[in-house]
Order: structure tokens, then C-alpha cells, then sequence
């Protein structure tokens, strides 16, 4: 892994420093993202995730530490900043908050229109990002106030989509979504990431969501990185999560329990569908299927 | 950024101004203004300032931070100080083309120049020891004479708790959409005026929708628990004027006596 697409070196942010308020939001991270994985961050509410993202694309600049974008300092020069933050593209929570166009075409061309791309060029990406964000193309023309909640998500996922950034964070895309428009949301997340093959760091409070998408899983706690690993390592250390206030996915606790009561499930099942198959298998093996 | 504003000031501590009562510390700051204005001699002035760096120690607060409060009217001080220079009358000590500086323009100036400095540092020292829930609690029982007139007092200090709760909410929210736009490449930096004004834009629209979604939702909450205005309400936290209130009283009522003294006999 010699060359990530995102690095930072002992990142710090310092929040109202030399006042009352004073507060560390995020302590010394250095962590590698290599391109074309998917990365899950976890960790409770206040651990510095949201922060640390917005420091990934340059939007807080950190009070010390450094990020590397493709191996260049992302603030070494001032005027490639608004660049960075093309190539990096962040959703931020609630991304439905800062629509503001009179369409919802116009606001998705919000961001290829400040890259300076030809017209026929953003017509182009703002289709293929509606359709990537799973937004009807009927809707493209109504105003973005007119639609629903699922839908204005969508669309503004599709505002950051459309900049094809080579790596997307998204930070709590599922939140306030129903079941169905979770799951939904996050398999044409994943049918991005596979088409595209870009870097996709998902923020999320939900272990199943990151347990079905993840490679890799980002854990903070008190603004410090505490783990980066594979998602079977961090969900295997169920006790150093549930100690920092997070637990693993419902199904892998219960297939670790269901093993330690003698079934012979392999370890570390992540989603739902892999305990089906495995469970299939045995009861078949024992002729009871 | 945006952050870095904090409204109203208050510097939360546990100094004697803290703990007084919000309704004195308005009354305290009505009658030192008032001061301010009355004081005709130098010994007045002396005084006067007295009282004011009395009250600035008595805060507990970073003297720091009343210099940074400062530093937003020092052209101002600067400016009328300059003018009154020029504008005595008497006698000129210095004189250059159509400028001339008399002892009684030097007088006039020092005076414009305490008298700001000691009403900015008296009303930071409040803004700095009241919390802005305290300070419009106090107002509330203070206009309650009003109310004579058929004033709503009680709504237009809810109005002001209301409008002052939510100025630091607005400012996030501007933060967080300011930052989403930037994270899609919206430039609100550089170009001529009118290129900024119209960047904004895509801030102005969002936080629109999202203040009037905030009012509507405030509004229903509070109807939710009952609200109608002030007829008949109950506070939960009574103000209780306490033996230091008091004793804050005498020190002005002191002052006072002290200001008229000096502009009388000296």
C-alpha cells in the first residue's frame, strides 16, 4: 500500500483555543485510505468524525498535523483548496438542508457549474448522478422544495456525485430514512463505488449499514482513531467497542453466540444474507432441510 | 469562523458581578451611564472611573477581553477625541493654519475619551457577567410598569429570549451550509462585489427555509406545551435581590453622592 489516496499525519483541531470553551475535537490521527476501498467510520456522537471528514477535504484547516491528498499537503497551496475539494467530495449530514436552486437539475449542476465544465458536459453528469442517486429523471425539473425527503437526500447526493469525485465521504446518508429508503440508499451507494471504483468513506451510527459495505472500518472515540482494521477485525473486539459507548452487528453477535454454543457457523459473519446462506448449508448438510 | 463568535459575550465565572442580581446589574449600569454624563471636573470624572475599573476587577474576566471589546471603538474614541481638540475655545496654545489647540480643547478631549471608554468598559462588564437569559429575564420584570400603558412586556422579552437563543443556532447553520456549498466548489472569497452578493445566494435561500421551518416548529412546540403569553404565568427561576444587590446599590448611591461633591465643591 505505497502510494493512498488519503493520508494525514498526526491531524489535530483545537476548537475556541486560550477560551472557556476550549475543546479538542480531534487528537492526533494518522491514518492511510487507499483508493478504490470502501471505508466505514464509526464511533458515538461527538467523537470527532464529522470533523475530521471536513478536514479530509480542507473545509476546517487543522490546528496541527497534515493531510496528503495523492501524496501533495492539501494546504500548501492556497488556491488548489477549492480543487482538493472537487476531487474530494464530502455529503454533509442532512444534505437535503442546503438545496437552494429553483430546479433540481440547476442544483445538481450547482457543482460541475463551479468547475467550470462545458454545458453539454454537466447535462451529462447531472444525469448520470441522478441516476446513480436513484433520482427519477421526471423530478430533475421540479423545484427541490417540492419533493420528498427521500427524495431531496437523494438529489442532494447527487450534487456532490455529479463533481465525480475520486473519493466520496458521506457522512450519515441514512439518517432519518425509512428501512427501505436506507437499504436502497446504500446498494446504489455500493453500485457507485463498484462502477466508479473511487474511494468512499460512509459515516454511519448503524454497524449493519457498514457491516454490509465496508472494507475497512474507522473507529473514533474522544477524537482519536482507535482502530482502522478490516470489518471482521473491528467487529470481532465486541468488548473494546461496546467499552467506547458502540457494539457490533446484531447478526454477528448472534452468530458468535450461536459458534460458542457448538453450531459450526464460520467467525465473523457481517451481514444477514452471509448467516442465511451458512445456515442453509448446515441444516442441508444435516438433512433437516 | 463563525465559531469564534460568541453572542452576548457572556464569560461564565464566579465573580461578586455574577452573582448579582440581573435586575440590579441593569439598574447599576442605567444610573453609571447616567454618571458618566454628569460629571463635570476632573475629580468627578476620577470618580467615575473609579467605579468603573471597581466594577471591571469585581467581574472576574480576563482584562483582555474588555481590551478586545475596545478595540472594535477605538477609531471612534480616536476621531471624537481629535475633533473636540480642535473645537475649545479660549485662548490657543498651539496654533497651525486653521487649527488651534486650546487648554480647554485638551480638557474637552480627555473627557470624550474617558467618558467612552469608561461606558463601553461599564457596559461589557455587564454583557460579560449576565447570561442573555438573565439579562432579558431582568428586562421583563424591569418594563413590567409598562404594562400600565398596555405594553406586552412579557412578549416582547419573549421575543428578545427567543431571538437571542436562536442567533447562535442561525450562525451554525450558516457555518454548515456555507460549508456544504464550499464543499461543491461555491467561491465566496474573490471577485467584485457583486459576485459575492450573488454567492451568496445558495446560503441565504437554505437558511431562509430553514429559519422559517425553525419558527414553525418553535411555534408549534411551544403551543404543544400550552403557551399563550404571559397572563397568569409562573416563573420557575424567581429573582431574589439578595444583601450584596444591596450593598451594590450603596456603592453607586456612594458614587453618586461622591460625583455631585466633586462637581459641586471642587
Amino acid at each position: 500500500m505505497s502510494n493512498p489516496i488519503l493520508r494525514t499525519e498526526s491531524l489535530s483541531l483545537v476548537y475556541g483555543k486560550g477560551t472557556p470553551f476550549e475543546k479538542q475535537a480531534v487528537k492526533n490521527v494518522s491514518i492511510e485510505i487507499n483508493r478504490g476501498e470502501v471505508i466505514g467510520v464509526i464511533g458515538h456522537t461527538g467523537s470527532g468524525k464529522s470533523t475530521l471528514m471536513q478536514m479530509l477535504n480542507g473545509l476546517i484547516k487543522p490546528t496541527s498535523g497534515k493531510v496528503f491528498l495523492d501524496g501533495k499537503d492539501i494546504h500548501a497551496d492556497k488556491k488548489s483548496l477549492r480543487n482538493v475539494r472537487f476531487r474530494v467530495g464530502l455529503v454533509f449530514q442532512y444534505p437535503e438542508n442546503q438545496l437552494f436552486e429553483e430546479t433540481v437539475r440547476r442544483d445538481i449542476a450547482f457543482g460541475p457549474h463551479n468547475m467550470g465544465l462545458p454545458e453539454e458536459a454537466i447535462e451529462k453528469r447531472v444525469k448520470s448522478a441522478a441516476a446513480f442517486a436513484g433520482l427519477k429523471p421526471e423530478l430533475l425539473d421540479r423545484s427541490p422544495f417540492d419533493l420528498s425527503g427521500g427524495e431531496k437526500r437523494r438529489a442532494a447526493i447527487a450534487g456532490v456525485i455529479a463533481m465525480d469525485p475520486e473519493v466520496l465521504i458521506l457522512d450519515e446518508p441514512t439518517a432519518g430514512l425509512d428501512p427501505m429508503g436506507r437499504e436502497d440508499l446504500l446498494s446504489q451507494i455500493d453500485a457507485y463505488h463498484k462502477s466508479r471504483n473511487n474511494t468512499v468513506l460512509l459515516v454511519s451510527h448503524s454497524m449493519e449499514d457498514i457491516a454490509g459495505i465496508a472494507d475497512r472500518v474507522l473507529v473514533m472515540n474522544h477524537g482519536e482513531c482507535v482502530m482502522l482494521d478490516t470489518t471482521q477485525n473491528v467487529f470481532s473486539k465486541a468488548a473494546e467497542l461496546e467499552k467506547i459507548g458502540l457494539r457490533i452487528p446484531q447478526i454477528t453477535k448472534i452468530t458468535s453466540e450461536l459458534r460458542a454454543k457448538g453450531v459450526p457457523l464460520s467467525e465473523g459473519i457481517l451481514t444477514v444474507s452471509e448467516a442465511f446462506e451458512e445456515i442453509r448449508a448446515i441444516l442441508k448438510k444435516e438433512g433437516r432441510l | 469562523m463563525m465559531r469564534d463568535i460568541t453572542l452576548g459575550q457572556y464569560y461564565p465565572s464566579n465573580g461578586v458581578l455574577h452573582r448579582l442580581d440581573p435586575r440590579i446589574k441593569v439598574l447599576l449600569l442605567i444610573g453609571v451611564i447616567v454618571l458618566i454624563f454628569c460629571t463635570f471636573n476632573f475629580y468627578a470624572l476620577g470618580v467615575v472611573a473609579l467605579l468603573v475599573a471597581a466594577s471591571v476587577i469585581l467581574s472576574k474576566v480576563p482584562v483582555k477581553l474588555y481590551l478586545k471589546s475596545m478595540k472594535a471603538i477605538i477609531l471612534v474614541i480616536l476621531i471624537t477625541s481629535l475633533l473636540n481638540l480642535f473645537y475649545g475655545t479660549g485662548e490657543p496654545i498651539f496654533q497651525w493654519w486653521i487649527f488651534k489647540v486650546t487648554a480647554d480643547g485638551i480638557k474637552n478631549s480627555i473627557y470624550v475619551a474617558v467618558r467612552i471608554i469608561s461606558l463601553v468598559m461599564v457596559s461589557s462588564s455587564l454583557t460579560f457577567t449576565t447570561s442573555p437569559t438573565d439579562l432579558t429575564d431582568a428586562l421583563e420584570r424591569l418594563m413590567k410598569p409598562l404594562s400600565v400603558l398596555k405594553i406586552k412586556t412579557h412578549e416582547i422579552a419573549m421575543m428578545m429570549t427567543i431571538a437571542l437563543r436562536f442567533v447562535p443556532t442561525l450562525l451554525e447553520e450558516t457555518d454548515k451550509i456555507m460549508s456544504a456549498q464550499k464543499a461543491r466548489g461555491a467561491d465566496m472569497e474573490s471577485g467584485n462585489l457583486i459576485r459575492r452578493i450573488k454567492a451568496l445566494i445558495p446560503v441565504l435561500v437554505p437558511l431562509f427555509v430553514s429559519a422559517f421551518r425553525r419558527a414553525y416548529e418553535l411555534a408549534m412546540a411551544m403551543e404543544c406545551r400550552c403557551y399563550q403569553g404571559g397572563e397568569g404565568r409562573t416563573r420557575m427561576k424567581q429573582l431574589h435581590m439578595s444583601a450584596r444587590d444591596f450593598v451594590a446599590l450603596g456603592v453607586l448611591l456612594v458614587a453618586v453622592a461622591g460625583v455631585v461633591l466633586c462637581n459641586i465643591f471642587l
